[in-house]
């Protein structure tokens, strides 16, 4: 019986999916506020339910967004859960989603939207530096030497990885060809109509090597959420429910110290969470369908998935090739909506709502037979987390 | 003295981000007083002798708040490295690319440091190559540690 109740599996679902139209980076013509209302809106709508029969809100990446300011406007009943997952950018998207499946789990509210609302074009972008003229702590001893911004971050972890692996370039290309591929398929993506061809990718220029432009997520106007309630309420809402099958966080020994000092370095901060997360679910990497894996860049994605235990780092060029990461013949598609790199970089949000429509049957690169869905949340940052849907 | 020389005594262009030890808490100072003076220094425990980079208030391994500087020889091995096309301040738009290595301490518990390698930025560091600490006197009145191939 203890170990029963020590586990979040198929205590909760996502029965809700709701997105704006998404944008290029200024290009959304309503406030960054009046998007979450709008996702959270059609989340609702889509779940079934009212709107203000939610009662709880929760998000990460400190969405500007506040929950009481959203129960407010939106005239909830009752708040009965207002949680963030502190810090980690776009490695909080999972960890949020565990935080409320776990929060339904022990009854703190039946019905909580997990949100993420991001107008780049309203405010800074993520892409940019930050250019003060005198900088204090940690950061005197990185700017100065014309290195801050997260593209450059993770760039000298990715070179460790392919060093010590002897990972190529064409590892990373095949990434980003496949996540261009699949929102061909999808007219909600920002890129749809945008097909990427290889020789376009080896053209475009180089941010900092080993990524060119196309291994860099876009920055984007838009916003995504969904409606969760317990296993038992979602059996009878309207659509197939996809259940939280297991959920992870965290981050292992000093991935956060000061300037690159990360003991564990070339690495996408997953190789103690995978095992926890694989273990909560009861199953295997081979029992993976369909994965989305949050593209910062690139080679942070092939790093997760060698640290998910989808191939061996040894064999990540032989994995990481275009046929295999892509929808319908892959034997691991990845990114079937397009994703952070060419449906809309809503900080991975929009990843959440594709795992689920994989579980549900509803994606425009729909895997066939899809029963285990992952969600990869912010690899190579220093706090990252992990989420498995089934229906 | 013409713009073009003033330039040439920097890996990067005048214009960068300065630190700026004085408003950062106090145990960052040792570092920039170091650097100053042309002396590489790493924080270590006084308590249990680890060596620690980014510095900190407290000692990761056995958590005394007792901690101080070490002298340690200037040289190190090229950890990992990037060369960097996309200038990310306005500045840096006649600079690009350049490269940033971070420069791993064997002889300071493994510890790393960050900066610029001296040269053609167009070749390729090689992964494990000895480097020795080059100390870049900025007339603002700091220093920072960058890096070249040692012989």
């Amino acid at each position: 019986m203890a170990s029963e109740a020590l586990t979040i599996k198929d205590k909760a679902a996502i029965v809700g999916l709701g997105e704006t139209k998404y944008y290029k980076r200024g290009g959304a013509p309503v406030s960054e506020f009046r998007l979450a209302c709008e996702a959270i809106m059609k989340a609702a709508d889509d779940a079934g339910i009212k709107v203000t029969e939610i009662d709880g809100l929760a998000s990460y990446a400190d969405d500007r967004n506040e929950p009481i300011r959203m129960a407010s406007a939106l005239g909830l009943s009752e708040l009965r859960l207002s949680n963030i997952f502190w810090s980690g950018g776009g490695g909080g998207v999972a960890g949020a989603i565990g935080n409320a499946a776990a929060a339904i789990a022990a009854g703190y509210a039946n019905y909580v939207c997990v949100f993420r609302s991001l107008a780049q074009g309203q405010f800074y972008r993520f892409g940019a530096a930050p250019a003060p003229k005198t900088v204090t702590g940690n950061a005197m001893y990185t700017l100065p030497y014309g290195m801050g911004t997260a593209a450059q971050m993770i760039a000298l972890r990715t070179r460790r990885f392919m060093h010590e692996y002897g990972v190529r370039q064409d590892a990373l290309a095949a990434v980003a060809m496949a996540s261009y591929y699949h929102a061909q398929f999808n007219p909600r993506a920002v890129m749809y109509g945008r097909p990427l061809t290889r020789e376009q990718y080896d053209n475009s220029r180089w941010i900092v090597e080993p990524f060119h432009l196309y291994d860099c997520c876009m920055e984007n106007d838009g916003a995504a959420a969904v409606i969760m309630t317990s296993a038992e309420r979602a059996g009878d809402l309207r659509h197939k429910p996809a259940y939280v099958m297991a959920a992870a966080q965290g981050s292992s020994f000093r991935q956060g110290a000061g300037v690159h000092n990360a003991p564990d370095f070339g690495t996408s901060n997953f190789k103690t969470l995978a095992p926890r997360l694989f273990e909560m679910a009861g199953i295997t990497p081979a029992d993976v369908d369909v994965a989305q894996c949050y593209e910062n860049f690139t080679g942070a994605v092939v790093m997760a998935l060698a640290e998910h235990g989808l191939c061996a780092p040894e064999e990540v060029n032989d994995f990481c090739r275009f046929e295999n990461l892509t929808w319908p013949d892959g034997k691991l598609p990845i990114n079937t909506s397009g994703g952070n790199l060419a449906e809309c970089y809503v900080h991975g949000m929009e990843l959440v709502l594709e795992a689920a429509r994989q579980v549900r049957g509803t994606s425009t690169c729909q895997v066939r037979d899809c029963e285990i869905s992952l969600v990869v949340a912010g690899p190579a940052v220093p706090l990252v987390s992990d989420l498995i849907l089934h229906g | 003295m013409a713009p073009d020389a003033a330039k040439s005594r920097y890996v990067l262009p005048a214009g960068m981000p300065m630190p700026d030890p004085a408003r950062s808490a106090p145990f960052h100072h040792g570092f920039w007083e170091a650097a100053r003076r042309h002396e590489l220094v790493v924080q270590r425990c006084r308590s249990c002798a680890t060596f620690q980079f980014g510095p900190e208030e407290i000692c990761h391994r056995c958590h005394s708040f007792d901690l101080g500087w070490e002298s340690v020889e200037a040289v190190g091995k090229i950890y990992t490295w990037e060369r960097i096309w996309h200038p990310s301040f306005p500045v840096l738009k006649e600079a690009c690319p350049y490269l940033v290595v971070l420069v791993e301490l064997p002889q300071a518990g493994g510890v790393r440091m960050m900066g610029n390698l001296l040269g053609d930025p167009r070749r390729d560091p090689p992964i494990g190559a000895k480097v020795e600490a080059v100390f870049e006197d900025h007339d603002e009145g700091f220093t920072l540690v960058q890096w070249r191939l040692a012989e």
